[in-house]
Formats: C-alpha cells, sequence, structure tokens
C-alpha cells in the first residue's frame, strides 16, 4: 500500500507542476490587474508602485520561482482582491462545491443503477429503450439550459425554490437536478451495457442452476461484476464535478470552488485562482486513489499483493501437482456415504 | 446437521428406475431468418446410479437439449414441446418458482468452461455455500463449514485456507473440481455434465471422470454425460444416446450400440476411430458435414452423408424404432446396417468420391 501510495505520488509531480506552470502564465495573458484595480486615471508611478506591491515587476520565471518556493513554505500568496490568503479563501469555498459534488454523484449512481439493471434485464424491451431515450436525453441536455428553465419554471412561476443560495433544502434542489442529469444518462448506459454483457456470462447460468433468485443472481451475481466499468465512468463523472460546477455554480450563486474560479479569473486575482487550480488538482489526485482502491474491493483480479500472496501459497500448498492430484482422490472413495465417516478420516 | 443433508434420501426404488425421463423435447431458437428447430422429438432416459451419454458433434443439439432440461436456455430460445420427468415431475412445466427449488436439490449441473462459470469476485467458499444459503437458510459461517467440507470430498487440497481463495487462483482441473462439488453439493438425484473435460489436460481429464464415477456411486446419481468423445462414452457411460442435426440417431446400452451398431451415424462415427488393425491406413471420416439447422432436409436428417441412402429415405424422416433389445435407431435400414460389413467400405468409396 505504502509502495503504492509512493509510486502514485512520484508519478502525479510532474502533471501538476505542469498544470501550475500553464495556469500561472495563462492567468498573465488575461490582462495586467493594475487595469482592473487601479482608476482609469492612475498614473505611471501609481501603477509601478502596484506591481512591485504585488511582485508583478519582476520577470515571470522570477515570479513563478518565487511561487513555487512559496508552496514549498504552505504560502500560495494573498488575493489581490480581498488581500486574504488566497490558500485559504480556496479551502473556504472546497465543501461547498464538495457537497454538491456528493450529492449528485450518490443520487445518480443509485438511480442509474437501478435504472440501468432494470434495462439490462430485457435487452431492446420496452424498458430497455424507454431508459435509452431518458439516458440519452438526460447526458446530452445542456446544464446552462436546464438551469435556467429550472429557475423559469421552480423558482419564478411556481415559487417553490430560491433562485440561488445554499439557505435551506429547498435551495439543493435546483443544483442537484441539474448536475445530476449528465452521471445520471452517462451512467444508465454504461451500467446498462456492462450488466447485459454480464448476464450472459456462464457464471449466471451457474448461480441459476443452483437456484439463485433473479433479485440474488442480477444483485449479486451481475452487478458487483459490472460495477468496475462503472466505477471507471462514475470516477471521471466525479472529477468534472469536484473542479467546480462552473456554470451550475455561478448561476445559482453557489459559492464553491467553480465560482471562486471564475471570480478571480474575471477579477485577475492570480494567487487565489492558481491555490483553487491546485486544490483541485490534489482534490482529483486523491479521488484517483480511491477509485483504484475501489476497483481492489470491487476485483480481486487485480488486487496486486493479495493475488501474489495467495498465488504463492497456492503454489507451495499444491506441492508437486501430480501427486496432490493423486492423493486428493483418496477421500472419495465409495465407502464413504456420508459426512461423518468423511470426518472421520481425517 | 451435514449428515442428515448428505444422507441419502429415500432411494429405496430400483436400481433401474429412471431418474429423468425426456420424451418429444423440441427446442426453437429465433433466428433473423425466423425460427430454427434445433431439438427435434429427442427422448431418452437416465438410470439412478447409471450414466447416460449424449453423443454428437459439436451443434447437434446436445448442450441445447441438457439446457432446455435445466431452464438454462438462453433468451433467443425456447422450449417447444415435450415433457423432462425428473422424479415423475414435469421439469418444462414448472413455475419460475418450483423450478428454482428443483435446481441444485433436484439436479445439479456442472458446465465445461470452469474460469467463465465461477463468478470470478466471489470467493469459492462463498459459491460453494451458496446453495446451502438458497435451499437450506444456512447461515454464512455454516455455509462456510459445508464448503470446505464439499472441497474436501472432491479432492482439493488444504480446504480451510483454500475456501478463501478466488477462481482465478485455482488450477484449471481443481476449478473443475469446484464445479463439480456444487453441482453434487446438494445431493440432487440428476447430475448433467456438458463437456466436464473438454477444457482440460488428458491426465486431469482422467482424474475428473473418475472424481464423477466416485461421487455417482456414492450418491447413487444418475448422470448425463454430454461430449463428443468416443472414448469417454466407451469408458464412462452405461448408456448412450447418439444425436445428429437435433434428432436422435440412435440409442440404447454403450455395450449393444457400440458393438451392433443399427444407425449409419453410429457406425460411421465408430469406424473413425483409428485401431491398431489399421495401423498405417488412412484415418476413416464421415464424408461432408453436418446440415445448417436451417436447411436440414425434410427425409432422413443424415440423407446428405449416408452410403445407404435410398429414395425412401429423401421423402421419408424415419421415426426411432427397436432394432435390438433395448435398442432403437431412426433408420429405414436398420438391419441391414447391422448386419452389412460393407459399410466401412462404402464409406471408403464415399471419401474417394469427395
Amino acid at each position: 500500500m505504502l509502495t503504492y501510495l509512493r509510486k502514485r505520488i512520484i508519478a502525479s509531480a510532474l502533471p501538476l507542476v505542469v498544470v501550475i506552470v500553464g495556469v500561472f502564465a495563462l492567468a498573465r495573458m488575461t490582462g495586467n490587474p493594475a487595469a482592473l484595480y487601479l482608476p482609469l486615471n492612475a498614473t505611471d508611478t501609481m501603477r509601478a508602485e502596484f506591481a512591485a506591491r504585488n511582485g508583478l515587476d519582476q520577470p515571470i520565471w522570477v515570479q513563478m520561482a518565487q511561487y513555487f518556493g512559496g508552496i514549498f513554505r504552505f504560502d500560495f500568496g494573498t488575493s489581490m482582491r480581498t488581500g486574504q490568503d488566497a490558500a485559504q479563501m480556496a479551502l473556504r469555498a472546497f465543501p461547498a462545491t464538495l457537497q454538491l459534488a456528493a450529492t449528485t454523484m450518490i443520487i445518480a449512481i443509485i438511480l442509474a443503477l437501478i435504472v440501468g439493471s432494470a434495462a439490462a434485464m430485457k435487452p431492446n424491451g420496452i424498458l430497455d429503450r424507454c431508459s435509452s431515450f431518458i439516458s440519452m436525453t438526460a447526458a446530452s441536455i445542456p446544464d446552462f439550459w436546464l438551469a435556467i428553465v429550472g429557475i423559469w419554471v421552480f423558482a419564478i412561476t411556481l415559487g417553490v425554490v430560491p433562485t440561488s443560495g445554499v439557505v435551506g433544502a429547498a435551495a439543493w434542489f435546483l443544483p442537484v437536478a441539474t448536475l445530476v442529469m449528465r452521471p445520471f444518462g452517462t451512467l444508465v448506459q454504461v451500467i446498462r451495457g456492462a450488466m447485459v454483457s454480464a448476464l450472459s456470462e456462464p457464471y449466471i447460468k451457474l448461480a441459476r442452476s443452483k437456484g439463485a433468485t433473479e433479485y440474488r443472481v442480477i444483485a449479486q451475481h451481475a452487478l458487483r461484476n459490472a460495477a468496475a466499468p462503472g466505477l471507471t465512468v462514475a470516477g471521471d463523472l466525479t472529477v468534472g464535478l469536484v473542479n467546480g460546477a462552473v456554470v451550475v455554480e455561478t448561476i445559482f450563486g453557489w459559492p464553491g470552488i467553480g465560482k471562486l474560479m471564475i471570480d478571480s479569473i474575471l477579477q485577475r486575482d492570480f494567487a487565489v485562482l492558481q491555490a483553487c487550480v491546485l486544490l483541485t488538482a490534489v482534490a482529483i489526485f486523491v479521488l484517483n486513489i480511491l477509485i483504484d482502491l475501489g476497483y481492489a474491493l470491487l476485483d480481486p483480479r487485480v488486487r496486486p499483493s493479495a493475488g501474489a500472496r495467495q498465488r504463492r501459497k497456492a503454489r507451495a500448498a499444491q506441492g508437486p501437482t501430480h501427486g496432490s492430484e493423486n492423493r486428493t482422490l483418496a477421500p472419495v472413495g465409495p465407502a464413504l456415504s456420508t459426512s461423518e465417516s468423511s470426518r472421520g478420516n481425517h | 446437521m451435514m449428515t442428515e443433508i448428505l444422507e441419502p434420501t429415500s432411494r429405496t426404488q430400483s436400481a433401474d428406475q429412471a431418474v429423468l425421463e425426456v420424451k418429444g423435447l423440441d427446442v426453437d431458437i429465433r433466428t433473423p431468418k425466423g425460427i430454427v428447430r434445433v431439438v427435434s422429438q429427442v427422448g431418452f432416459s437416465a438410470r439412478r446410479g447409471k450414466t447416460l451419454a449424449l453423443l454428437g458433434e459439436s451443434g447437434c443439439g446436445k448442450s441445447m437439449t441438457a439446457k432446455a432440461i435445466a431452464g438454462l436456455l438462453d433468451p433467443v430460445a425456447s422450449v417447444a414441446g415435450g415433457v423432462a420427468r425428473l422424479d415423475s415431475k414435469d421439469l418444462l412445466s414448472m413455475t419460475a418458482k418450483q423450478r428454482r427449488k428443483a435446481a441444485g436439490e433436484g439436479l445439479g449441473i456442472v458446465f465445461q468452461d470452469a474460469l467463465a462459470a465461477l463468478n470470478p469476485v466471489y470467493t469459492i467458499g462463498t459459491q460453494l455455500g451458496e446453495a446451502f444459503r438458497i435451499h437450506r437458510g444456512a447461515s454464512r459461517k455454516q455455509a462456510k463449514v459445508e464448503a470446505i467440507e464439499l472441497m474436501r470430498r472432491v479432492g482439493i487440497p488444504e480446504p480451510e485456507t483454500r475456501v478463501n481463495s478466488y477462481p482465478h487462483q485455482f488450477s484449471g482441473g481443481m476449478r473443475q473440481r469446484i464445479l463439480i462439488a456444487m453441482a453434487v453439493a446438494l445431493s440432487p438425484n440428476l447430475l448433467i455434465a456438458d463437456e466436464p473435460t473438454t477444457a482440460l489436460d488428458v491426465t486431469v481429464q482422467a482424474q475428473i471422470m473418475q472424481l464423477l464415477r466416485n461421487l455417482r456411486e456414492q450418491e447413487d446419481m444418475a448422470v448425463v454425460l454430454i461430449t463428443h468423445d468416443l472414448a469417454v462414452v466407451a469408458e464412462e457411460a452405461d448408456d448412450v444416446c447418439v444425436m445428429y442435426a437435433g434428432n436422435v440417431a440412435e440409442q440404447g446400452s454403450v455395450d449393444t450400440v457400440f458393438t451392433r451398431p443399427t444407425h449409419p451415424y453410429t457406425k460411421g462415427l465408430l469406424s473413425s476411430v483409428p485401431t491398431d488393425s489399421q495401423r498405417g491406413a488412412g484415418l476413416n471420416s464421415i464424408p461432408g458435414s453436418p446440415p445448417e439447422l436451417s436447411k436440414i432436409p425434410s427425409g432422413c436428417v443424415y440423407q446428405d452423408r449416408c452410403p445407404l441412402v435410398a429414395a425412401v429415405c429423401r421423402e421419408q424422416r424415419p421415426a426411432l424404432r427397436e432394432t435390438g433389445p433395448g435398442q432403437s435407431a431412426a433408420c429405414h435400414f436398420a438391419e441391414q446396417v447391422a448386419t452389412s460389413q460393407t459399410t466401412e467400405e462404402r464409406l471408403a468409396v464415399g471419401d474417394d468420391e469427395k
């Protein structure tokens, strides 16, 4: 486990550096913050002073070196806009995004498991066709459109939910309902496909030959096998949400990391933007490890250490194959008709 | 508790009593081109403590027959008629619930490809114990105890530790043993073994067949052995049912059928086995190949490959009729086949013509 973690951290260090460098450079291409933070008639000395105060007078590679140096001291800079610590701001916004993402994904996964499994029971049946239509639609509706229609119908016309904010359970309805569509639609199709192929496997026939009920066959034998592809896609979709559901958070005024990111781009608040990107990158890294652990949990064949240990054990147990095969035939003699006598033998 | 489960239940009937009786079984498959009958009027019976072999080439409908009996047909296939009585209860007209009750308790199935048949994500113990959880309401712990006992019975070393292993951690022979253990878990009266040794090495094959034989004797089960291997039939089976293109060509005890075949197909199969006396000569084979199931001719199903084919064979499908003591064949010229010594020569001629 520790070796695995170490490998993962080393492997993800380089992409992280590339991302930071990219964001660092791109952010500075959006323009000079002085144009936003100083009055229009600011003098050149005022501009120079602003640049010097924010370290913007240095060449970009010096700024970058300073930034990287800061990271190792857990100093991620301060917000030009609020004067607060950038990392603090990102960390404060992150829980709102995580809560939204978790709620959305839990609902999407549960619904998709039910609908996808039901659809797979009779491929091309009426249920399958309906779910295919619904999931396809759900996956392809643009979220900004859905959000605005949702506000119009539920908040303005019916007046049952607020247009924005996080106060009260009703405020969750529109953002979650908007966000849940794409993961739900995508996952239904993935799970349906994986279930159809799992249900045609011989082990399903074996389970039926033991007299397993249809529920047992689907929920235990097929679903566990179909879960791995579902997990891959669910992971990708969660990454998208953790990144900040930028559009949805902005429309509903959800104080999450997506909204903070957009605000800091618009305000050329470089330090906050970089802190947001860094934080989501770390979150995605953690998420990927969780997904890997999930695989190992679902499928014993991808548990590296346990598998090797078992194989070693198995080799030791089997010893000279021929001998053991012969020896093991012994207990099945005609003399044994009940387990009692067989126990006596051992 | 184990004793109670494994104790033979009311096995006082005579040894010759049929455990499974199949009559007039028809199976259809829906294809894009229409409905195809893949099993037609198949009938046979399997006796307690005996092995019946369903013998035939691949695609002759032997596996389909077994799946129909076990209620495990693929969705595109369906039973179109016939009865399959297991202990005098018709499996084919049962409700889903009755069928689930029979599955495992009444009949067990051993599948061909053990790696594919075992669920890769559950331990062997879980899968072996499942039957006890389903039918006997056993707890997880009890089921595991039963699983270990089963593993011991089929000769898997170190069952106490191996019970927690996964299917991919076993060898092919061991996996087949596990499948067999699963099939006999609840001591069914009927065991269907669908090519149980096809995927195995020759040495392991012999061990698996011996295991099946021992279990059959212990449990006094009827075994239906599906195979294309004449040697296996000769060694293991008491009765044989030779199938061709979804029909029964010939059936009877292995001794009579193999010494005095009364169907040209059986005769052709037997003469294609190389013998010592023919050393150096070319190998015999039946010319041609089985008909496509969607294009079965209207007369005898074997007409296109038969050396004895006559006008009547092209017009009228021969019914299965008695051709000897306890032996029947579907051939208009069964008596001729039985007596003629020339079939092999004719077959050889047929080969040259081709």
